[in-house]
């Protein structure tokens, strides 16, 4: 079988789990503690038999070391069973080797549930906060009291003099034009708000990079997108997309990353282009297989094309530790090392932070900073060890945790 | 005859109110605007003022406050007729210190009666 890239960390993370300590797990399975340790570091293939033998001492199936189960399912599924409490967290892995469709059905329905909440969320803030909204309900409150009032002034009023019986009359017409206007316009305005919510989606940006991951990052039919948010981000991107494409062509740019290697700053010394859009070609042409995460200066996640065994935040802000924000503070310098997620597995990361002055010297410095995410971890470089956001981060003592985790709570 | 100074930025609304208090005996002058509304107040010295919360220029609580303020008008009855009805509205209005609250949409009768109960009739 193949060999994932994260069978061996799994096996090392299973293996530390039950307080095993190398040499006897390789004395239980017939091979030598040094064949085992590559294996563990992910620098050994390893035989269907062998898999078995360990699975069998590991006290897990097979399928959960194998490729399928991957990190990002594992945080979910710890996240979905850290609601109920009294849920066997030991067991996430054990539960998504053995039932690998009913861990897909779990982490679908919590991933729904939050997109739910989060929705809901948006739309009591909406409600108590959007001047939008405010000024259109004030409108139609104040065109129904009008003709609530004016209404009544006709029905009850036998004595009216015929000029102020046309007057109202004329009012009840304006008022009447004004409320169906008015309540059209909430209609369209809520229909729109609540398309994206209705597909489960926080956020437009969230819409946006699903419909991009649905075209392998490509883009496609504008229609895939709902919201009207969600079109003006996706039009930005396929607008952007074409004008990096146009400075790194594709053909040119397979020839200078088989014969450069997946480095924007050569990259872009190589075509004359922008670092930023180096990255972005990197990591988005058709072939890639790289994940990218960007950011502004605010450290807020603007675009997130995720790489398997590597779970991207879908809430909140990310882990701080993550080379991306270490060039944030850094414009202008590149940064190579290795990172290590949950569960062991690694990979190579470039970061690198642009900033630009679209204003002119007299306009505000706004920061772009992007994080290549290569799962080419055989690179010398000192290991970062980060996780995926602090809420659903197991690491202990680590000195950049804002919150406490949800796992281990 | 008593004076009812209506500070109220819909039309139709104010022409309403107009033609209901005037029926009712009350003299009834309509201003559009917050600071207007302010200015009428200390021209037309009335007995009652029937104040919308969201106006152009001044607000209704800003108004509402400039009169509790001023010494002269630091008692004249203020009648709040806002379509924004939530409770923290009701509890700004009465921090600010009108002296009654009424939300929109309104019923004639009502607003009769709580118009005459502030004028003392």
């Amino acid at each position: 079988m193949p060999m994932s890239a994260l069978t061996g960390s799994r096996l090392r993370a299973r293996r530390v789990a039950l307080g095993l300590r190398q040499a006897d797990l390789a004395e239980r399975v017939g091979i030598s503690a040094s064949y085992l340790n590559l294996i563990e570091h992910n620098r050994r293939r390893i035989a269907d038999a062998l898999l078995e033998r360990l699975a069998q001492v590991l006290e897990l199936p097979m399928q959960a070391f194998q490729e399928g189960v991957g990190g990002a399912v594992i945080d979910e599924l710890r996240a979905a069973a850290a609601r109920l409490p009294g849920a066997e967290l030991e067991r996430t892995e054990d539960f998504a080797g053995r039932y690998p469709g009913w861990a897909a059905l779990v982490t679908g329905l919590h991933q729904r549930v939050v997109g739910l909440e989060r929705a809901l969320e948006e739309v009591s803030d909406r409600m108590s906060h959007d001047p939008h909204l405010s000024a259109s309900l004030h409108e139609v409150l104040s065109a129904v009291s009008s003709v609530h009032s004016t209404a009544a002034i006709l029905a009850d009023t036998d004595d009216i003099e015929p000029e102020w019986q046309k007057r109202f009359l004329v009012n009840l017409q304006s008022d009447s034009k004004r409320l169906a206007l008015g309540a059209e316009a909430l209609v369209r305005y809520l229909d729109s708000a609540g398309q994206a919510e209705e597909r489960g989606f926080a956020s437009p940006q969230e819409e946006v990079e699903a419909w991009l991951a649905s075209s392998d990052w490509q883009g496609g039919d504008l229609a895939g997108v709902a919201s009207s948010a969600g079109r003006v981000m996706a039009r930005g991107f396929l607008a952007q997309a074409q004008a990096d494409a146009q400075a790194l062509p594709d053909a040119a740019l397979v020839r200078a990353l088989a014969e450069l290697g997946p480095d924007p700053m050569r990259l872009a010394a190589r075509f004359g282009a922008d670092v930023m859009a180096a990255f972005r070609r990197i990591a988005l042409h058709p072939a890639a297989q790289a994940g990218l995460v960007c950011c502004d200066a605010s450290g807020t996640l603007t675009l997130r094309k995720p790489v398997a065994g590597f779970a991207l935040p879908r809430f909140g802000a990310a882990c701080p530790l993550w080379p991306l924000f270490t060039a944030l503070g850094r414009p202008m310098t590149p940064i190579e090392t290795v990172i290590e997620v949950a569960g062991g597995a690694r990979f190579r990361v470039l970061a690198f932070c642009q900033p630009r002055y679209p204003a002119g010297f007299r306009g505000p410095e706004l920061r772009e900073a992007a994080m290549l995410i290569l799962p080419d971890a055989d690179f010398a470089a000192e290991v970062v060890a980060v996780g995926s956001t602090c809420r659903i981060c197991q690491r202990a003592g680590c000195a950049a945790r804002r919150e406490p985790s949800i796992l281990t709570a | 005859m008593r004076h009812v100074l209506l500070i109220e930025d819909e039309a139709n609304i104010a022409e309403a109110l107009r033609f209901i208090l005037s029926r009712d005996g009350w003299s009834v002058s309509v201003v559009a605007d917050g600071a207007l509304g302010l200015a009428a107040v200390a021209e037309l010295h009335p007995d009652l003022v029937i104040l919308d919360l969201m106006l152009p220029s001044l607000s209704g609580l800003e108004v509402v406050a400039a009169l509790r303020a001023d010494a002269a008008t630091a008692a004249l009855p203020v009648l709040m007729l806002t379509a924004k009805g939530q409770e923290r509205d009701r509890a700004a209005a009465e921090a600010a210190g009108v002296s009654d609250f009424m939300t929109k949409p309104f019923d004639n009768a009502e607003i009769r009666a709580r118009v005459r109960a502030l004028l003392g009739a």
